[in-house]
C-alpha cells in the first residue's frame, strides 16, 4: 500500500513553494539563491534536489542542481561547527532527520484493519493518513531548505568552500553516517562541553551586553522548550478530536442509510456537517502545527545555536585570561616569554574577533526572531479566523 | 403527524444554511426562542432554545414545551405537564448519606390537586417507581422508560464527602438523567394515569423502596430472573405470522448496534476535547512565561495576548465538551437503554405467545384424554375430562385475546416510540450543532481581537 507513495511525483507544486521560509524571514539576493526544487521519498530516505542560482564567479555555471540526502546536510553543518574560523557566528541549526515512522506505522495499521471498517470509513481514513504523510514530507523539505537559505544569506558562511562543494558537486559526497565509535566520541565531547560550559559560565563578563544576552538566552531557551512541548501536545489533541469527528460522521452516515425515512435523511445531512467540521478541525490543527509548533521548535534550535556561540566566546575569554596569567608567570620567571606573548596575542585576537562578530550575530538573531514571530503569529490569527468563519453551508 | 416532520426538516436546514457572522441580522432569530422569520410559518417550532449559561454547571433543558405539543393536543395527546429535578442536597453522613432531589411539577391537568407542587425524592425512590411501573405495564406491551443506572463508585465518593469536581459532575449528571427519565415517563399517556406515578409526584412522604438495592435479596432475584429469561428466549421458536414484528425487531437490532457505535465515538470525542482543554491551558501558561522572558517589548506583549487568547479558547473547549456530553452522548445512552426496553417488550410478546401455544397443546391433550375415556367408558372420568376441556378452552381463548392485545399495544407503542425518537434526536442534534456554531463565533471574536496585536509587533 505504501508503494503508491514511493517514487512519488513532484510533491512540490508551485503553490507549495510558498511554504519556503515559513519560519525565517530572509532576504535572498541575486548573488546566491538556493532552494529545494524537488524531493523524492523512497523506502527509508528522502532525496532532495538542491537548486542554485548564482552570479558569483566561484561557480562554473549560473544555474545548476544536485541531489542530496539528509546525511550530507548534517555533514555540511558539522563542518561549520568544527571550523575554528566560524566560532564567532551563530551556526544555522541542522535540519532534523526526516521521520516518517509514525505515519508509516499508522498507514500499516490501517491496512491491517481494512476488514473491520466500512469501505467509506476506510477511504476516508486512508485519505487523511496520506494527507498527513504529505504534510510531514513538506515540512521536512521546508526545514532543509531553511537551513540552506540561512547559510546562503550569511555574508561569511556563504563563501565557505564546503558549502560550494555541497551545492555544485554533482556526485555523491560519500558522506557516511557516523559509526558507533564516532557517535560515542560525540557523546563524550558533548558531556565535556556541557561540563565546561558550566565552568565557563561562572566567569562574569565585563561586557554588559553579553552578560545580559547570556541571562536572557538561558531563560528564553528553557521557556521556548516548554512552550514547544506544550504546543505539540495541544496540536495533537486537536488532531485526535478531528479524528473522532470522522468516526462520528461515518456512524451517522450508517444510521442514515438504514432506510429512506425522514429521520434517515436528517442523519445523512448531519453526517455531512460532521464531515465538514472534521475538515475544518483538521486544518486548524495543521495550521497550528505549522505556524506555532514549528516556529517554537525552530527557535528552540536557534536559541541553542546562539547559546553555543556565547559558550565559544566565554571559552575564548577564559583562554585569553589564562594566556594572560601564563604570560605574567613567564615574565616573572623570565622563561619562554616570547612563546607566552605570541600565545597571549593569538588568544586576544581570537577573543576580540569572536566578540565583534558575536555582537552583530546576536542583534541579527533578535531581529530575525521578532520578524519570524510577527509573521507567524499574524498568519496564525488570520488562518484561525478563516477557519472559524467557514459556515456550515450545505 | 407526518406533515409536521416534513416541514420540520425543510425549516431546520433553511436556518442551518445561513452564514452567521457576528453582526448578521439572522443571528438574533436563531438565538431567540421565537420562530425564525426564515422559516415558512406553517409549523413554527421552538427548536432553538436559549443559550446554555456558561457559568453554572447545569445541563440544558432538553424538553422545552414546543408549539408542536400544543398542536398535538388537538390530536388527543395532552402534554400539559412539566417536570423539573433540581437542588441536589446531601442528607446525612458517611455511608448512610444520600442525595435528595427536588422534583417540581407544573401542570394544568385536573387529575392533580394543585397546579404547581414539589417534593423531595432520593435516587432509590426513582428506582422504586420504575420497578412498580415495569411490573404493571411491561408484560402487556408498554414501553416503560428505563430509570438511570446505579453507580456504586460514583455514589460512594459523594457519600464519603469528596468535594471535588468529579463528584459535582457525577451529581449533575445524575440530576439531569433523573429529569429526563421523569419527563419521558409523564409523556406516556397511559403511564401518566398511573396512581403510583401520581403518588411519586405529589405525596410528601413516600414509603422507602428497599428492594431496589443492587445487592439485596430482591436484587439478586431480579438478576436470576433475567438470566432465566435469556435462556427461555433462546428456546422459544415462534411462528411469526405477522411480518411487521419480524421487521421491527430486526430494525431495532440494527439501530441498537449503530447507536452503540456512535455512542462510543462520541464518548471518545468528549475525552479528547477534555484533553485538548487541559493542553490548551498548559500551553497558555507556557506562552505567558515565554512572553515574560522576551525582551522585545511589542513581541512580549503579543505573546502575553496570545496566552490570554488561548486561555479563553480553553474555556470554550470546556464548554463544548460539556455540550458534547450532555446533549449528544447522554441522548445516545438514553436511547440505547430505551431500545433495550423495547426489545424487552417484544420478548414479553413472545412469552405471551408461548403461553397461548402451551394452552392449545394442553387443550389438545385434554381432548385426547376425553376421547380415550369415552372409549374406555368411564363416566366419572369423562365428566372430569369435559370440565378440564372447558377450563382449557377458556384459557386458550384468554391466551389468544392476551396475545392479540399485546400485539396491538406494541404496535401503538412502537409507533409512538418512533415519533418520539425522531423528535428527540432532531431537537437535541440541532441544539448541539447550534453549540458548535456558537463556539465558532466566539473563536472569531477572540482571534479578531488578537490580530491587531500581532500586527503591531515592530
Amino acid at each position: 500500500m505504501m508503494e503508491g507513495l514511493d517514487d512519488g511525483p513532484d510533491f512540490l507544486s508551485e503553490e507549495d513553494r510558498g511554504l519556503k521560509a515559513i519560519n525565517v524571514d530572509l532576504q535572498s539576493d541575486a548573488a546566491l539563491q538556493v532552494d529545494i526544487s524537488d524531493a523524492l521519498s523512497e523506502r527509508d530516505k528522502v532525496k532532495f534536489t538542491v537548486h542554485t542560482k548564482s552570479s558569483l564567479p566561484n561557480f562554473k555555471q549560473n544555474e545548476f542542481s544536485v541531489v542530496r540526502q539528509h546525511e550530507e546536510f548534517i555533514w555540511l553543518h558539522d563542518s561549520f561547527i568544527e571550523n575554528e574560523d566560524y566560532a564567532g557566528y551563530i551556526i544555522p541549526p541542522a535540519p532534523p532527520r526526516p521521520d516518517f515512522d509514525a505515519s508509516r506505522e499508522k498507514l500499516q495499521k490501517l491496512g491491517e484493519g481494512e476488514g473491520s471498517m466500512t469501505k467509506e470509513e476506510f477511504t476516508k481514513m486512508k485519505q487523511e493518513l496520506e494527507a498527513e504523510y504529505l504534510a510531514i514530507f513538506k515540512k521536512t523539505v521546508a526545514m532543509h531548505e531553511v537551513f540552506l537559505c540561512r547559510v546562503a544569506a550569511h555574508p561569511i558562511l556563504r563563501k565557505d568552500l564546503n558549502f560550494h562543494v555541497f551545492l555544485e558537486y554533482n556526485q555523491d559526497l560519500s558522506v557516511r553516517g557516523k559509526n558507533k565509535k564516532e557517535k560515542l566520541e560525540d557523546f563524550f565531547k558533548n558531556m565535556v562541553k556541557s561540563a565546561d560550559g558550566v565552568i565557563v559560565s561562572g566567569v562574569k563578563d565585563v561586557d554588559d551586553f553579553f552578560e545580559h544576552e547570556r541571562t536572557f538566552l538561558l531563560e528564553y531557551h528553557n521557556r521556548v522548550k516548554d512552550a514547544s512541548a506544550k504546543s505539540d501536545r495541544m496540536t495533537r489533541s486537536h488532531k485526535s478530536a478531528a479524528d473522532d469527528y470522522n468516526r462520528i460522521g461515518s456512524s451517522l452516515y450508517a444510521l442514515g442509510t438504514q432506510d429512506s425515512t425522514d429521520i434517515c435523511k436528517f442523519f445523512l445531512k448531519v453526517s455531512e456537517l460532521f464531515d465538514k467540521t472534521r475538515k475544518i478541525e483538521a486544518r486548524v490543527s495543521a495550521d497550528e502545527d505549522l505556524k506555532l509548533s514549528d516556529l517554537l521548535k525552530y527557535y528552540l534550535r536557534e536559541s541553542q545555536a546562539a547559546k553555543d556561540l556565547l559558550y565559544r566566546r566565554s571559552r575564548s575569554l577564559v583562554d585569553y585570561e589564562n594566556a594572560n596569567k601564563a604570560l605574567d608567570k613567564a615574565r616573572a620567571k623570565n622563561k619562554d616569554v616570547l612563546q607566552a606573548e605570541t600565545s597571549q596575542q593569538l588568544c586576544c585576537q581570537k577573543f576580540e574577533k569572536i566578540s565583534e562578530s558575536a555582537k552583530q550575530e546576536l542583534i541579527d538573531f533578535k531581529t530575525r526572531r521578532v520578524a519570524a514571530f510577527r509573521k507567524n503569529l499574524v498568519e496564525l490569527a488570520e488562518l484561525e479566523l478563516k477557519h472559524a468563519k467557514v459556515s456550515f453551508v450545505t | 403527524a407526518e406533515v409536521v416532520l416534513d416541514d420540520d426538516r425543510e425549516d431546520l436546514f433553511a436556518e442551518a444554511t445561513e452564514e452567521v457572522s457576528l453582526d448578521s441580522p439572522e443571528r438574533e432569530p436563531i438565538l431567540s426562542s421565537e420562530p425564525s422569520p426564515a422559516v415558512t410559518p406553517v409549523t413554527p417550532t421552538t427548536l432553538i432554545a436559549p443559550r446554555i449559561e456558561s457559568k453554572s454547571l447545569s445541563a440544558p433543558v432538553i424538553f422545552d414545551r414546543s408549539r408542536e405539543e400544543i398542536e398535538e393536543e388537538a390530536n388527543g395527546d395532552v402534554f400539559d405537564i412539566e417536570i423539573g429535578v433540581s437542588d441536589p442536597e446531601k442528607v446525612g453522613d458517611g455511608m448512610n448519606a444520600y442525595m435528595a432531589y427536588r422534583v417540581t411539577t407544573k401542570t394544568s391537568l385536573s387529575m392533580f390537586s394543585k397546579s404547581e407542587f414539589s417534593v423531595k425524592r432520593r435516587f432509590s425512590d426513582f428506582l422504586g417507581l420504575h420497578s412498580k411501573l415495569a411490573s404493571k405495564y411491561l408484560h402487556v406491551g408498554y414501553i416503560v422508560p428505563p430509570a438511570p443506572e446505579k453507580s456504586i463508585v460514583g455514589m460512594t465518593k459523594v457519600k464519603v464527602g469528596k468535594e471535588d469536581s468529579s463528584s459535582t459532575e457525577f451529581v449533575e449528571k445524575r440530576r439531569a438523567a433523573l429529569e429526563r427519565y421523569l419527563q419521558r415517563t409523564v409523556k406516556h399517556p397511559t403511564l401518566l394515569q398511573d396512581p403510583d406515578l401520581r403518588q411519586f409526584l405529589e405525596s410528601s412522604e413516600l414509603p422507602r423502596a428497599v428492594n431496589t438495592q443492587a445487592l439485596s435479596g430482591a436484587g439478586i432475584l431480579r438478576m436470576v430472573n433475567k438470566a432465566a429469561d435469556a435462556v427461555n428466549k433462546m428456546t422459544i421458536k415462534m411462528n411469526e405470522s405477522d411480518a411487521w414484528f419480524e421487521e421491527k425487531q430486526q430494525q431495532f437490532e440494527n439501530l441498537d448496534q449503530q447507536l452503540r457505535k456512535l455512542h462510543a465515538s462520541v464518548e471518545a470525542l468528549v475525552c479528547h476535547r477534555k484533553e485538548l482543554s487541559a493542553n490548551t491551558a498548559a500551553f497558555a501558561k507556557s506562552a505567558a512565561m515565554l512572553g515574560n522572558s522576551e525582551d522585545h517589548t511589542a513581541l512580549s506583549r503579543a505573546l502575553s495576548q496570545l496566552a490570554e487568547v488561548e486561555e479563553k479558547i480553553d474555556q470554550l473547549h470546556q464548554e463544548q465538551a460539556f455540550a458534547d456530553f450532555y446533549m449528544f452522548s447522554e441522548l445516545l445512552s438514553d436511547y440505547i437503554r430505551l431500545i433495550a426496553a423495547v426489545k424487552g417488550v417484544f420478548d414479553h410478546r413472545m412469552k405471551c405467545w408461548q403461553k397461548w401455544e402451551d394452552a392449545q397443546i394442553t387443550l389438545l391433550k385434554k381432548r385426547e384424554t376425553e376421547a380415550k375415556m369415552m372409549v374406555a367408558n368411564k363416566p366419572d372420568k369423562i365428566q372430569q375430562a369435559k370440565n378440564e376441556i372447558r377450563e382449557w378452552e377458556a384459557k386458550v381463548q384468554q391466551g389468544e385475546r392476551d396475545f392479540e392485545q399485546i400485539s396491538k399495544t406494541i404496535r401503538k407503542e412502537v409507533g409512538r416510540f418512533e415519533k418520539e425518537r425522531v423528535k428527540d434526536f432532531k431537537t437535541v442534534i440541532i441544539k448541539y450543532l447550534e453549540s458548535l456554531v456558537q463556539t465558532q463565533q466566539q473563536l472569531i471574536k477572540y482571534w479578531e481581537a488578537f490580530l491587531p496585536e500581532a500586527k503591531a509587533i515592530a
